[in-house]
């Protein structure tokens, strides 16, 4: 079950559609991490609307995607994470931390603007992006 | 009189037989109980009168719950099965508990069925003591099982309400309160056991969706007892609020519980806080501004 | 921190209300079809919307523990009824390599980076009852169950 990459302006957005094996998680990272070197993205979203469970790999993998973007010079926005999973994933004592999270698609946006603002009004010495 | 079957024979010291004739005295006193059916009913629901049991049903409603009572006492005595009126004991619970009937006046009501048939069984065997011994044999486990199950049944459905109604207690106890667009306030007051801790952060989670939450305020100033329960709970709802990225600042906390939650490891820089409730919400609005002001320019709704 | 692997009295007596789901796990798929029945077997019992995203999580984490380490084995779903209670019973069987020192495993080995570790220690998190019996050659059987009291 390969999942959507879309390209919209500088940024990435993956939208997961359903439930995913681990193997699709990793194909998933792989394809944004190629994805982003090869447009220069600016920022990644991924939206996890649709996942009703989140377990363990599933964090690993978006954390993974989250350092691996930031060391190509893109900003990772985890989105639509369900109030249950959430809960369910706090008990099981995984965070995201370190790794951006918001609402929706529309939240993420959002963020993903004002980091990319604040990149550009500090100027160069930021991460390179290329 | 009609009986059913053959006459019933003296009890052999055989169980196989004595299995069968007690089959057979069931049968013939359940043919007793439906053929006097009638005037068995009435005489039940004076003696429920009598007793003052039920008094907050009126006497048609008595009637119609006694008839169904009483057909469903006959056939668990010639079935011998007992899941269909536990299925209908609570089915009677579910209706008459509203009405304000008591444990005591189901139990009562049960037991006055109960010696209003044997007092029949007494009236049609009287004459032969030795039948009537095997008749009462038969008929009193039976007899006392249904007693037991209505009973049971009658209670287990009282627990069923009062916990549903602890539950509405607790939802409403423990309200999310949306002061502010994009701001939710989560005061939280009183005991927190576990479940209630786990319906705090459910329903603060949902809130935070649903109202598009960016920042919660969570004030414990009136919470009864921090432990390290508690604490984590606390913890734990904040990090799910972040997931959902809404940033949290917990208010009201007293040093004796920022000592708490230090002595069990929960990392306070990682935890927004703020002395009070009011300082909470002006913090929160100072967030919200600082966030809104750069993206004016940027999201669709202006 | 190992609990002995006997069950309580209690357990003993609950009777199966739905027959057991038996889901071998050979591969990656498999930990998403057990995750999702478990999900649709907690969804039956009446369990709540969290309840099952919480079943469903510790179901995965233990399908994965099943695939990494022993290549191979299966987990059976069925729900007890025990008094007012009703119970998602999830037990989780391989022949693989086994686990040495089972209290070891069952410490937290999530640091808040997410490192490697069994997901044993977050399983039981999740869950109510939780018991291992395992030893090094032998093979691993993961007992875990999520209980909810029954509203009629």
């Amino acid at each position: 079950m390969e999942v959507p990459i879309l390209k919209q302006g500088h940024y990435l957005i993956a939208s997961i559609q359903s439930a995913l094996t681990d193997a699709d998680l990793s194909q998933l990272r792989e394809a944004l991490i190629e994805r982003v070197g090869r447009f220069r993205a600016r920022g990644v979203i991924v939206d996890v609307t649709a996942l009703d469970v989140m377990d363990s790999f599933a964090v690993r993998t978006l954390r993974d995607i989250a350092h691996m973007a930031r060391l190509r010079g893109a900003e990772t926005v985890i989105v639509g994470i369900q109030p249950e999973v959430a809960f369910a994933m706090v008990q099981l004592g995984l965070t995201l931390k370190g790794v951006s999270t918001a609402l929706d698609l529309e939240e993420g946006l959002a963020f993903l603007n004002v980091q990319t603002q604040l990149r550009i009004d500090r100027g160069p010495g930021r991460l390179d992006r290329g | 009189m009609a009986t059913k079957g053959k006459d019933a024979q003296s009890p052999l010291p055989d169980p196989q037989a004595q299995t069968e004739s007690t089959a057979a005295l069931l049968r013939e006193l359940v043919a007793h109980l439906r053929q006097n059916r009638t005037q068995l009913r009435e005489e039940w629901a004076r003696r429920i009168t009598r007793a003052q049991l039920l008094t907050a049903m009126t006497e048609e409603e008595i009637f119609a719950e006694a008839t169904s009572v009483y057909d469903n006492y006959v056939e668990a005595l010639e079935t011998g099965t007992f899941e269909a009126l536990q299925a209908y004991a609570r089915n009677l619970s579910e209706r008459i508990i509203p009405r304000g009937v008591e444990t005591h006046e189901v139990v009562g009501i049960v037991l006055l069925l109960r010696d209003v048939l044997a007092r029949s069984l007494f009236g049609k065997y009287h004459e032969d003591f030795d039948k009537l011994n095997r008749i009462l044999d038969a008929y009193e486990p039976a007899a006392n099982r249904i007693a037991n199950t209505v009973a049971v049944g009658f209670v287990q459905e009282r627990e069923r309400i009062i916990r549903q109604q602890q539950e509405a207690i607790r939802e409403l106890s423990t309200p999310v309160l949306q002061v502010r667009e994009r701001l939710l306030i989560l005061p939280i007051i009183g005991v927190i056991d576990p479940q209630r801790a786990r319906q705090l952060t459910e329903q603060l989670l949902r809130a935070i969706r649903t109202n598009r939450a960016k920042v919660v305020v969570i004030d414990i100033t009136g919470v009864a007892a921090m432990d390290s329960n508690v604490a984590n709970h606390l913890v734990q709802t904040v990090e799910a609020s972040r997931l959902l990225g809404a940033t949290v600042i917990v208010t009201g906390l007293s040093p004796e519980i920022a000592q708490t939650l230090v002595t069990i490891g929960v990392d306070l820089s990682e935890m927004a806080t703020v002395g009070d409730l009011q300082g909470g919400i002006e913090e929160a609005e100072r967030l919200l501004g600082y966030k809104v002001v750069p993206l004016e320019e940027l999201t669709p709704k202006a | 921190m190992s609990r002995p692997s006997s069950e309580s009295t209690a357990d003993r007596d609950a009777s199966t209300v739905a027959d057991d789901l038996l889901i071998p796990i050979t591969a990656d798929v498999d930990v998403v079809t057990a995750r999702q029945r478990g999900r649709d077997l907690a969804a039956e019992a009446g369990f709540s919307s969290g309840d099952q995203t919480v079943i469903a999580a510790a179901i995965s984490e233990i399908a994965r523990n099943i695939l990494m380490y022993a290549k191979r084995g299966e987990i059976a779903l069925s729900v007890v009824a025990n008094g007012d209670r009703q119970g998602v019973v999830v037990v989780a069987r391989d022949q693989g390599p086994g686990i040495r020192d089972v209290p070891r495993a069952m410490q937290d080995g999530y640091s808040t980076s997410g490192g490697l570790g069994l997901g044993l220690p977050g399983a039981r998190r999740l869950m109510d009852d939780f018991d291992v019996v395992s030893d090094a050659g032998k093979g691993t059987t993961v007992t875990m169950k999520k209980w909810r009291r029954m509203n009629a």
